[in-house]
């Protein structure tokens, strides 16, 4: 079992609500669950309906033998850790910020936001406690969306062929070996439609190309196959809904109902035949909604994490 | 309990048939459609006699197609196959191309051929968090200019980058110029100027140090070349900030509409909601919301009655054809009933927060759009009150 869960997907396929349901059935199964956020929209605690999380680690939701711990990552403050973790540099770092430096920098150089981010998630995932055990069994990533996410993975590897002694050049090694290693899993969030699958597509294949490996692909609100008739016979159908005591002048708007689904069933196989080239497990969640913490827990046990670890 | 005020309806033909407007611009998150909206909208217009340029930013690759867009090239191209005396252009836009203009218009000769060679101009030009939204307000200051001095078109279409946050594009050109104007930056490029001046001993000291960690984080070059840009754009400066200013002020003139696209999902309306007080707040002109991919039944019977008959179906299924017909097709009401069920209760909660703004719902089409005729029926479906 991998212990970095890197989940991402194009933006709308619901991405974080599955990078949350999927730290639930971890918790489920190994205790300790790290859920980490990195673009600042404090999607978490939207999704686990708690007030904004600070920088610092906040307990979400508890699960049958585990919790689930969340982390909102800023930039800005684990600049302030890194600078203070390798320079000392904690006094000055406060009057950087006030100066506005910082924003500066991960502006100058987009990808040392990515650095600082990737930086934190590799801290915690190897975190050890007093008694040396790791302090997290599992962390849970809510990356940025499959547009970005080579980038977002790769900005350490770039960084680190620009330094070649010192501590960030460890530091930066170190979070690529994570990275590239089968301690880390990358999980593509999907819904069966087409532009979602050809983004799936591209990720998967640019993200192996870096070397990444790509654990599962998570199709979200599928809905289910209903239809094996596109075009029913009113007539017939009209006399089912008689026998159904209902009145049979529902037929024509049923059979415009049937037809509808069965072109979006259409988009869903082909979608499905399509996203099988990824040449990774599917795992199929159901539309639920409102997604509220029931829904979530619903669609962790839809995961059925345990098997994972057999693929 | 008094009725709730019902939003107002988004008349989408009224909009297109102003002669005064002259600049549409689409936004909202990801995902929602967008940008084919965007088309759609073009195309209706273009269908109704006006000349219309549809400025696209990422389109979908088969959406692109439909239009005629196969390269990016940055110039607006006639679209084949649009019924009656209008005319559409589209194009996508070149956001490295665009930043170039820039500089070439803003800069002697000499001067933009050093900006240009800068490889951190380079890094900047195609990779600043925010270039992609300015360019995209630089493209249309263009257009706009353009239909101003040659009236090739009389109206634009602008499409949104799909930021990670809805307002980007609003925010990015003064936060760029802002960035390039800024004291840390004039900071870093002249260090002696600043330390002997106006800042405490602390920070020119923590501030050296600073600047030693960004050298061997980013290499020694990255400052270097950083300065030198600078240095060479000290002309441009002004040439950024009055740019930023002059398309802030043009999204607010009139001529101008936002047209927020949302689909009925809790994100979707979240950042719609969060656009729509941006805008109102700044005094953006607001012309509507498009609510994009309902659901919708068309039989009129309450989902879980039809659960109902459907499971009294089943025990007659195995005799008779057509129960079992009958159970097959309320299965797939029961489940329509509900997304429309669903679909409804979230737009409800939305118009509720915002009942002075116009609103339009859009069906949900069971596939995606890629040709004229998918986007004409879009358009349709806009306008139809």
């Amino acid at each position: 079992m991998p212990r970095l869960h890197v989940v991402t997907g194009k933006g709308g396929t619901g991405k974080t609500t599955v990078a949350g349901a999927l730290a639930l059935a971890l918790a489920a199964t190994s205790a300790r669950v790290l859920l980490v956020e990195v673009e600042g929209r404090q999607g978490l605690a939207q999704l686990f309906d708690t007030p904004p999380l600070p920088y610092a680690e906040t307990r979400l939701a508890a699960a049958s033998r585990g919790e689930v711990i969340g982390l909102a990552v800023d930039a800005e403050a684990a600049m302030l850790e890194y600078l203070e973790m390798f320079y000392n540099l904690k006094r000055a770092g406060s009057v950087l910020r006030k100066m506005g430096a910082i924003d500066f920098v991960t502006t100058i150089a987009p990808g040392l936001r990515d650095v600082l981010l990737t930086g934190k998630v590799k801290e915690a995932v190897t975190r050890t406690g007093r008694d040396g055990h790791l302090v997290f069994d599992a962390v849970v990533l809510d990356a940025p969306p499959t547009g970005r996410i080579v980038p977002f993975l790769q900005a350490t590897h770039e960084v680190a062929g620009l330094t070649k002694i010192g501590p960030i050049h460890r530091q930066s090694i170190g979070v690529t070996d994570l990275l590239h290693s089968d301690r880390t899993q990358v999980h593509l969030v999907t819904l069966l439609e087409e532009m979602p699958v050809q983004e799936t597509m591209d990720a998967a294949a640019d993200l192996r190309a870096a070397g990444y490996r790509i654990g599962r692909v998570l199709v979200n609100r599928a809905r289910p196959v209903l239809v094996s008739n596109a075009r029913p016979d009113p007539k017939l159908l009209a006399e089912g809904l008689g026998l159904a005591g209902l009145d049979p002048a529902l037929a024509p708007a049923l059979v415009s109902e049937v037809t509808d689904y069965a072109a979006r069933q259409d988009v869903q196989t082909r979608a499905e035949a399509e996203l099988a080239g990824v040449g990774a497990p599917v795992v199929r969640l159901p539309e639920l909604s409102p997604i509220d913490l029931g829904a979530l827990y619903e669609l962790a046990e839809q995961l059925d994490v345990p098997t994972w670890t057999r693929a | 309990m008094s009725p709730r005020p019902r939003p107002p309806g988004f008349d989408v033909d009224a909009l297109l048939k102003d002669p005064e407007l002259r600049v549409i611009v689409t936004c909202g998150s990801g995902g929602v459609g967008k940008t084919t909206t965007a088309a759609a909208l073009g195309l209706r217009a273009a269908e109704q006699g006006r000349r219309v340029v549809v400025l696209t930013i990422d389109p979908a690759r088969r959406l692109a197609q439909s239009l005629g867009l196969v390269e990016l090239d940055n110039t607006p191209r006639a679209v084949a196959g649009i019924d009656g005396d209008g005319a559409l252009l589209a194009m996508m836009l070149d956001m490295k191309r665009t930043f170039d203009e820039v500089v070439l218009a803003n800069a002697a000769p000499d001067k933009a051929q050093q900006i240009l060679a800068n490889p951190f101009y380079q890094s900047l030009s195609a990779s600043f968090a925010g270039t992609q939204e300015y360019m995209a307000m630089e493209k249309l200051s263009q257009l706009r200019q353009q239909l101003v001095e040659h009236g090739d078109w009389d109206l634009i279409v602008v499409d949104t980058p799909p930021s990670r946050s809805a307002l980007d594009f609003l925010d990015a050109p003064q936060r760029l110029s802002r960035f390039l104007d800024g004291r840390m930056i004039r900071l870093l490029t002249a260090p002696a100027r600043a330390g002997g001046k106006a800042y405490l001993k602390v920070v020119s000291a923590s501030f050296a140090v600073f600047t030693r960690v960004l050298n061997k984080i980013l290499g020694n070059d990255l400052l270097a070349n950083v300065s030198a840009f600078v240095a060479s754009l000290e002309t441009m400066f002004g040439g950024f900030r009055e740019r930023a200013e002059q398309t802030y002020q043009l999204l607010k003139a009139p001529g101008t509409a936002f047209v927020v696209v949302a689909s009925p999902e809790p994100d979707a309306l979240r950042e719609a909601s969060f656009f729509v007080e941006r805008l109102q707040q700044e005094s953006m002109p607001l012309a509507g919301v498009v609510l994009n991919r309902m659901h919708r039944a068309a039989a009129d019977l309450g989902g879980q009655r039809a659960l109902e008959a459907a499971e009294r179906l089943a025990g007659l299924a195995e005799r008779s054809p057509a129960a079992q017909l009958a159970a097959d097709a309320l299965q797939v009401h029961a489940e329509s009933a509900e997304s429309a069920r669903q679909d409804r209760l979230m737009v409800a909660r939305f118009g509720a927060a915002h009942p002075d703004v116009a609103q339009r719902e859009v069906p949900a089409l069971p596939t995606d759009v890629h040709d004229l005729a998918g986007l004409r029926a879009v358009g349709q479906a806009l306008a139809t009150i």
